[in-house]
């Protein structure tokens, strides 16, 4: 396990570098859009990284409220830490396309008030982490992140019939897309998700090894109440 | 059955008496929506037709603010003199109190807003277009929703750091739907439009979060 760590940081790294070039050389420039489409090869990506670890994030927290496992509450953590990163990521991407493209920075529009509403949501699930302390955060956080996740589809639905009327900005959408995009894009995602991956692995690690560091902290102090603890 | 159902209507007369001799949530949240909305009106100062737009908006943030008031002390109270660990070793259910507690805030937040519309309605100068009984219906719909989920994420702020802090940042992400919902709805039945989507829309997100929340109270409440 330890030595697969940086083979994959290695082929995570020459991914990441033949995803750029892809993105910016290989793909050709948008037509109406120019070279400022292109960010669409880290927004897109980063988008479907984030969703992805959101989906792990309730999976792992369902499991954690049946089993109790601290593995599972780990992995739920850090999927929510390094999601709302590419949630960031996305939500600043955004408006630096659109500000050229649409003219403006910011709309309601219901792409972007859903994906705001989602990172509001686990924003607040990692406040509640980083508040609540002891025994019992793990069990308040996967209350939570269920719940989170069953707001979704409300925001999804209550946004998108609140924006029906609004031009929906679909970019890319189905057989009109140039294969070479498509390649790009997907090589990117395939980047982006290892990248995550990457992330999330050392993440846990080090997770991991302070729960086992606070563990022996409590142990000793218990093993040895003089005082020398620490 | 009739034991839990029991251990609710106990548990919720005695908040309701608590609440009676001492008029704590009910006056505190009273004055806090008074001052909302004035401070509204002040900041917008709007015509009769541009009110019938926004009162939706300005009616639900004032409740909304409001019940936080009201939920930030729903478990205070349990927590002196060790009531809440007392209920936790006995053997009564724990969506019991859940439930009383539920229905306790749903009292107290629906006789705020029973005595701040008629207020709303003088300073605003709104007449509803649509019928008055789909407002009292999306008012009893958008309560609920808003103390469901309240009364369970005031539970879980107990066990933090700073929990009156902690509240409104759990409440609001998850109730932006209902809230969305509660305002849409509100808006266009004073415009004299259709609002069944939104009430059929509150109406689920009630039944989703009342069945998950009184699924995972027992664990939110025997956290250890």
């Amino acid at each position: 396990m330890k030595k697969a760590f940086p083979i994959l940081g290695v082929l995570t790294a020459i991914l990441l570098v033949y995803a750029l070039y892809q993105a910016l050389v290989v793909a050709p420039t948008e037509q109406t859009m120019g070279a400022v489409q292109r960010i669409f090869y880290y927004h897109v990506p980063s988008a479907w990284t984030a969703f992805l670890l959101f989906f792990i994030n309730f999976g792992s927290s369902v499991y954690y409220l049946i089993k109790r496992c601290a593995t599972a509450d780990i992995v739920a953590l850090v999927c929510a830490e390094v999601g709302v990163v590419f949630c960031t990521v996305v939500l600043i991407t955004g408006p630096i396309w659109a500000r050229p493209v649409w003219g403006i920075w910011w709309t309601w529009d219901m792409r972007l008030t859903s994906t705001l509403v989602l990172w509001l949501i686990y924003v607040s699930y990692l406040f509640l982490r980083r508040f609540s302390s002891g025994g019992q955060t793990p069990l308040l956080a996967a209350a939570l992140a269920v719940l989170g996740a069953l707001c979704v589809p409300f925001v999804y639905f209550s946004i998108w019939f609140f924006r029906t009327q609004h031009p929906q900005p679909v970019m890319g959408g189905g057989g009109s897309i140039d294969p070479r995009m498509m390649h790009a894009l997907l090589i990117n995602w395939l980047a982006f998700s290892c990248f995550a991956f990457l992330v999330c692995w050392s993440r846990y690690r080090l997770e991991k090894l302070s729960r086992e560091v606070d563990e022996a902290h409590a142990m000793q102090s218990l093993l040895d109440p003089g005082g020398r603890a620490l | 059955m009739s034991a839990p159902s029991g251990i609710t209507r106990v548990t919720l007369l005695k908040d309701l008496r608590l609440e009676w001799r001492s008029k704590d949530a009910v006056n505190s949240m009273l004055f806090f929506s008074l001052l909302v909305v004035v401070v509204f009106s002040f900041s917008f100062d709007p015509s009769a037709e541009e009110s019938r737009q926004i009162a939706g908006g300005l009616i639900w943030v004032a409740f909304l603010f409001a019940a936080v008031v009201a939920l930030n002390q729903t478990w205070a109270r349990e927590i002196r003199n060790q009531v809440l660990d007392a209920y936790r070793v006995s053997p009564a259910p724990a969506n019991s109190l859940f439930t009383a507690k539920v229905v306790g805030n749903f009292i107290f937040v629906s006789v705020l807003e029973a005595l701040m519309t008629p207020l709303f309605v003088v300073f605003y100068r709104l007449r509803s277009l649509g019928p008055v009984w789909q407002l009292a219906l999306v008012a009893a719909l958008g309560t609920w929703a808003l103390v469901v989920n309240g009364t369970f994420f005031a539970a879980m702020s107990l066990r933090t750091r700073s929990r009156e802090i902690m509240l409104p940042l759990l409440l609001f992400p998850i109730s932006i739907p209902a809230l969305l919902a509660m305002v849409q709805a509100t808006t266009a039945i004073l415009n004299g439009e259709g609002a069944r989507f939104w009430m059929a829309l509150l109406a689920s997100y009630d039944l989703v979060f009342t069945t998950v929340c009184l699924l995972l109270f027992e664990t939110v409440l025997n956290a250890e």
